[in-house]
């Protein structure tokens, strides 16, 4: 019955006449969606990166230490102990079902000489399993085989970063280079990883057979020895299964009596990172719901010109019911107002929002992300609060009665 | 049959221990197409008594029917759509909405009534011609003079095809010459389109145009005549 289209063009025309009031209400609303989608940008940015490197380590992916977390109270440093060796390994590979794939790790640091370039990294001694655990393809070339691991071939897989410092353009493949002065040949290089979760380049490395660096890069205090196992669970459901699997084998291979502590440490990585994507999907909401407290001031902005702006009209509302203006009438005249304040304040709140949060990105590095959902909803919310703030002047100018408005100086 | 029938109409005042009583029992009936002036000096009641039948405002004793429809049975939206439809008001203060041109202002009770964009503008323009006004549609009311003010008023008054208008010292703030025009005017719809006029005054030559002067004292009728 009432006349939404020309209701709306009514309001327009009552907001452009205090075009500074209506501005300075607007801008707690655009602040507020602002603040809005640029928190929700941050908080989605976070929890998008931890979820890449939740992928870029692996997943399903189980990590044996060696090492008790204490030891008849005293605390352990993880990893002081050597316990583990290979054959650990091979048995995991062979007993324990819930597991779909083992590869044993010995590493350290190397000076790694190729022509006149220098290049300091980390080596890593494994087997080829390593790049089904750790899902990581090849860029080029061929991974090494269980062959050279039996007879520790000198040859060796190199990581993007490696490539980089030591070939610069030249195609590394067949190419000999010297760790700690033993020449070892390129087989194959491998495609580009990032950052682990912890920050550091994984793709600064250079992959050995196991054996070859047992026995000629790094030496074993004892024979066999890796300082830590990396294990693929066949799936998500079996990565409880096959830690209780390998916790038992272990403790039996290690010989652990019923009452001491294990040797080692089995640490479920993906589980880790799930705990951080969650507190980082916790830290969005809560950001969010702060900004969004901004965005209720502005609301109460908003209710506070319309109260105004309800008395100052009084007279008005005073002859529109002269002339036959029903409750809803005049109330829907007032929401549509308030509405109309809140949405165009949010129409400039998301264009602020969604360049505030490119700024971020580019000026402070941080990976916002401007999900269209938080647009829509921060859009969405303004306009609730355009109709809930707008109600009660709305209401209030509702009851007036006539005679007395439209008396009104 | 009355169009208008009030019986014992009373209303009082409360400002805080006094009570004000404005209207101190009004009884009277008014015929479809009658002229009627009301007059009596300041502060008699005579508006008090017309926003009542104007259902702008309700009596606070006695009972008033228009049209033989209680009022006081009504609730707030039904007495709106009496407005609307039934009554139409002219005030001594023009009571036009400042940022409408004239064209809106008369369009505002079509508004009110569901009534289509053009034919809003149609009726609306054809009322403003009625009381030739219609090549100032677009003027806002600060850019027309007093009369011309009071003009568009009338034509808000009558554009839904009112039975009644209500007319509240409408020359008060008038010279002579616009009185006498727009007195003409109200004269020419009571006596064209029969509608019913109800006019409050105090001056004698104003009233000189009803054909039947209620006069009011101190919230009563001491005199009701027709000439
Ligand atoms: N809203 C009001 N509150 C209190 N007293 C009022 C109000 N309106 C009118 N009155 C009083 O009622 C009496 C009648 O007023 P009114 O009907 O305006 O007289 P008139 O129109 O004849 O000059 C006056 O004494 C006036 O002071
Ligand atoms: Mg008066």
């Amino acid at each position: 019955m009432i006349n939404i289209p020309s209701t709306f063009r009514i309001s327009f025309r009552a907001l452009k006449v205090n075009k500074m009031r209506s501005a300075l209400t607007m801008l707690g609303i655009i602040i507020g969606v602002a603040a809005v989608i640029t928190m929700l940008a941050v908080g989605t940015g976070a929890s998008r990166k931890i979820s890449e490197q939740i992928s870029s380590i692996g997943s399903n992916l189980l990590i044996i230490l060696p090492g008790a977390t204490t030891s008849g109270g005293v605390r352990m440093v993880v990893g002081a102990q050597p316990t583990l060796t290979i054959s650990d390994a091979d048995a995991i590979k062979k007993e324990c079902n819930a597991v779909s794939d083992v590869a044993p790790v010995l590493n350290g640091v190397a000076q790694v000489v190729y022509g006149h370039q220098n290049w300091s990294t980390g080596i890593t001694g494994t087997t080829p399993s390593m790049l089904i655990v750790r899902d990581w393809p090849l860029a080029s070339g061929r991974s090494f085989a269980d062959r050279d691991v039996r007879s520790a071939t000198k040859v060796c897989l190199l990581g993007q970063t490696v490539v980089d410092g030591l070939f610069g353009d030249i195609d590394p493949i067949g190419q000999i280079i010297r760790i700690k002065k033993i020449p070892f040949i390129v087989i194959g290089v491998l495609a580009k990883k990032g950052q682990s979760p912890q920050g550091h380049d994984q793709d600064d490395n250079i992959y050995v057979p196991v054996t070859t660096a047992q026995k000629k890069l790094f030496g074993t205090p004892f024979p066999g020895m890796v300082r830590i196992i990396m294990v693929k669970a066949k799936s998500t459901e079996a990565l409880a299964p096959a830690e209780k699997q390998m916790n038992d084998l272990l403790r039996q291979r290690h010989r652990i009596g019923q009452k001491q502590e294990n040797d080692f440490n089995v640490r479920n990585l993906t589980q880790m990172m799930q705990v951080a994507e969650q507190s980082a999907r916790v830290m969005t909401l809560l950001l969010g719901s702060i900004a969004s407290i901004s965005l209720l001031v502005g609301g109460i902005g908003i209710m506070n010109i319309m109260l105004v702006s309800v008395t100052e009209r009084t007279r008005e509302i005073g002859i529109r019911m002269s002339v036959g203006a029903k409750t809803w009438d005049i109330r829907l005249q007032f929401i549509i107002e308030a509405v109309t304040l809140s949405l165009i304040g949010g129409i400039a709140g998301i264009v602020l929002g969604v360049s505030g949060s490119k700024a971020l990105g580019i000026l402070a590095g941080w990976p916002t992300i401007v999900s269209p959902l938080a647009v829509f909803l921060s859009f969405g919310f303004s306009g609730l609060v355009g109709v809930f703030f707008g109600f009660y002047p709305a209401y209030k100018a509702s009851l007036f009665n006539p005679i007395d408005a439209l008396r009104h100086e | 049959m009355a169009i208008i029938e009030a019986q014992e109409i009373t209303k009082v005042y409360s400002l805080g221990d006094i009570d004000v009583n404005a209207l101190t029992g009004v009884s009277l009936a008014i015929e479809k197409g009658e002229f009627v002036g009301i007059m009596g000096p300041s502060g008699s009641g005579k508006s008090t008594f017309m926003n009542i039948l104007g259902c702008l405002d309700k009596p606070t004793s006695g009972k008033y029917l228009l049209e033989n429809i209680d009022i006081s049975d009504l609730n707030r939206d039904k007495l709106a759509a009496i407005r609307n439809k039934k009554i139409g008001f002219v005030f001594q203060g023009f009571n036009l909405l400042p940022r409408m041109s004239a064209l809106e202002n008369v369009e505002l009770p079509m508004l009110y009534d569901g009534i289509s964009a053009k034919e809003r503008k149609e009726n609306a323009l054809e009322a403003l011609k009625k009381v030739g006004l219609e090549d100032r549609g677009y003027h806002h009311p600060n850019q027309l003079s007093g009369g011309q003010q009071q003009r568009v008023a009338i034509a808000r008054a009558l554009v839904n095809n009112a039975p009644i208008i209500f007319a509240d010292e409408p020359t008060g703030n008038l010279d002579t010459k616009t009185s006498v025009e727009i007195m003409k005017i109200l004269v020419d719809l009571n006596t064209q389109s029969n509608i019913t006029v109800i006019l409050v005054t105090h001056e004698d030559n104003i009233a000189a145009y009803s054909r039947r002067i209620i006069k009011f004292l101190d919230g009563s009728v001491i005199s009701d005549e027709i000439r």
